[in-house]
């Protein structure tokens, strides 16, 4: 307990950091994975806008990464981060690496409950003489809105298991300072506390979500 | 000039199994489609009569044939182009379709927004369609709150907003109770008669057609076996399909089993005697029989009337001596249908599925 109280700066800060991260690798992937998702649901078969190859090339680059796993591919990564980032170690970097990650999960999220949503109620937007992106951005986004944040909200819970990890290449977060200064040095407490913390975060961020989604589906 | 016109229309899909003969969900349709019809068009799930309403409005393209929606050959039209065309066609479905994430108003403001209304207009017509549909009070009220009828009300207000010339109903009532399904027959009965809006109606329960239509096309594996006013298929089907339909409606001769039945119920030889406007009055059947001293009790059968025109089967039990039996009929036949039941028939022919013609 003394050993916590002695590191509760090392502690905020780490717990800053992971916010911080959780933060910029959702906005990025928030965006990339939609785009992602929506690119995926526009060229499938049968969709709004059908292209074989696009779909192909989508989906096999989708599939490519998504099995990677989360530490090896932080490693994988680095080259590129460096060219985008400037560095391929630190927060940024780690943040950087959730982020694209992510992007590939988030999209077949995106996917799933586009494609999940009524081909009746495409279909009735198209007979009243809709074209692709209007239905698109304003039937099928709206329709399936409720579950795409509950979509989201299950990715941010990912996020936060995932920055631990970017402690590897010295992103620091509280998956770090858990494993560093509670796990290797014998300190229970010191660990507990950082986990705890974390659960508190998933919680918060799933409860919201979880409201903001039945506020959106009205149940 | 027709409002729409098919000349040898046909839709094929390609197969889902390998090396086989494409699907042809549409063969050779030929109709017409007259301005102010309520068409009815009736078969069995998978006859092809939702692919055809969805080649109307260019939901899916014609594979070869042309296709004549108000004046314009779509079948020749851009993506582009299409997409007018289809604003300019209304569409209900039998899961009504409205948009979930959208309140009422919302749903019917659609159409007007993607025709580009101005804001002001949408929402005066909004207004007046919800009255029209008598819904004003659900304005604000998102679809999962209504119950069936109401979502079909709120679909008929949506597909009307841009006042479109011809409406598509696609099994628009099949998913309804009787009594909801009475009521949203009427509303499109009001929709075609006040605004003069060509409706065209897919359904597989003939109590529609019977209610709603003037004329009707019977499919059966993606072509229209039998077409013509309403009154005529009804009251004289010539297609096996179109008179299994009108029999789910129409009580009219009585099927083998029923025969048997009767004839076990009760004495003497079973006639049925079929009218049709215009033919002679079942008066004047009831006055031969009388005049010639023989007995009747009617055992089956009924009266129907079509928008104002009455048809009908009446089968009689008659009792008296064969003789006087055979000459009231011949004399009977003069004026109208006439078919004996049983075995040793010669009046008529029945047929199996209860049509005799």
């Amino acid at each position: 307990m003394d050993r916590l109280i002695e590191l509760l700066p090392d502690f905020w800060q780490a717990a800053l950091e992971t916010l911080y991260m959780t933060t910029f690798a959702l906005a990025m992937a928030g965006v990339i994975g939609t785009l992602i998702g929506i690119g995926l649901y526009v060229t499938r078969p049968g969709g709004l806008l059908p292209n074989r190859p696009v779909s192909i090339l989508i989906s096999f680059l989708v599939n490519f990464i998504r099995p990677i796993p989360f530490v090896i591919f932080i490693a994988v990564l680095q080259p590129f981060t460096r060219i985008v980032i400037g560095t391929g170690i630190g927060i940024n970097a780690g943040a950087f690496a959730i982020g694209v990650a992510a992007s590939f999960a988030i999209g077949r999220i995106v996917e799933q409950h586009l494609v999940s949503v009524s081909p009746g109620v495409i279909e009735a937007a198209r007979a009243m003489g809709a074209g692709p992106w209007r239905i698109l951005l304003t039937v099928a986004m709206p329709e399936a809105l409720g579950p795409l944040i509950l979509g989201y909200t299950f990715i941010v819970v990912a996020l936060i298991d995932m920055t631990a990890m970017a402690g590897l290449v010295g992103g620091g977060g509280l998956g770090a300072f858990a494993q560093v200064y509670g796990f290797r040095q014998f300190e229970p407490v010191v660990m507990w506390a950082a986990i705890i913390l974390i659960v508190v975060f998933v919680h918060l961020v799933q409860t919201f979500g979880t409201w903001l989604a039945r506020r959106i589906m009205r149940r | 000039m027709p409002i729409v016109s098919l000349q040898g229309v046909t839709k094929t899909y390609p197969t889902t199994a390998r090396d086989g003969a494409p699907v042809v969900a549409v063969d050779d349709v030929t109709l017409e489609i007259a301005q102010g019809d309520v068409f009815g068009i009736i078969g069995y799930s998978g006859a092809g009569k939702s692919t055809l309403v969805r080649l109307i409005n260019a939901l899916e393209p014609t594979t070869s044939g042309h296709l004549v929606v108000d004046g314009v050959d779509i079948t020749t039209l851009s993506e582009r182009e299409l997409r007018k065309v289809r604003g300019g066609i209304g569409m209900i479905f039998q899961q009504f379709n409205l948009f979930s994430a959208k309140t009422v108003k919302a749903n019917i403001a659609y159409p007007l927004k993607l025709a580009g209304w101005a804001k002001a207009d949408i929402e005066v017509r909004v207004a007046e369609l919800l009255a029209f549909v008598s819904l004003s009070d659900k304005a604000r009220a998102f679809p999962e709150q209504l119950s069936g009828g109401q979502k079909q009300r709120v679909g008929i207000a949506r597909a009307l907003a841009t006042r479109p010339a011809i409406l598509l109903a696609d099994e628009a009532t099949s998913a309804l109770d009787p009594q909801t399904t009475h009521e949203v027959l009427e509303l499109l009965a009001r929709v075609n008669r006040e605004q003069g809006v060509t409706i065209v109606v897919i359904t597989h329960e003939m109590d529609v057609i019977q209610t709603l239509a003037t004329k009707v096309a019977v499919m059966e594996n993606g072509r229209v076996v039998e077409q013509g006013d309403v009154f005529e298929v009804f009251s004289n089907p010539q297609n096996p399909a179109s008179q299994r339909f009108v029999g789910t409606v129409i009580k009219g001769v009585p099927s083998p089993a029923e025969q048997a039945s009767l004839q076990a119920r009760h004495d003497g030889r079973l006639v049925t005697f079929s009218f049709r406007d215009g033919d002679s009055s079942q008066a004047q059947v009831f006055l031969d029989l009388a005049a010639a001293g023989l007995g009747f009790e009617l055992v089956y059968g009924g009266i129907n009337d079509i928008r104002g025109r009455a048809f009908g089967h009446l089968t009689l039990a008659i009792r008296g001596a064969d003789a006087a039996i055979d000459a009231t009929l011949k004399k009977i036949r003069g004026h109208a249908t006439v078919t004996e039941i049983g075995s040793d028939a010669p009046a008529g022919t029945t047929s199996s599925e209860g049509g005799v013609r």
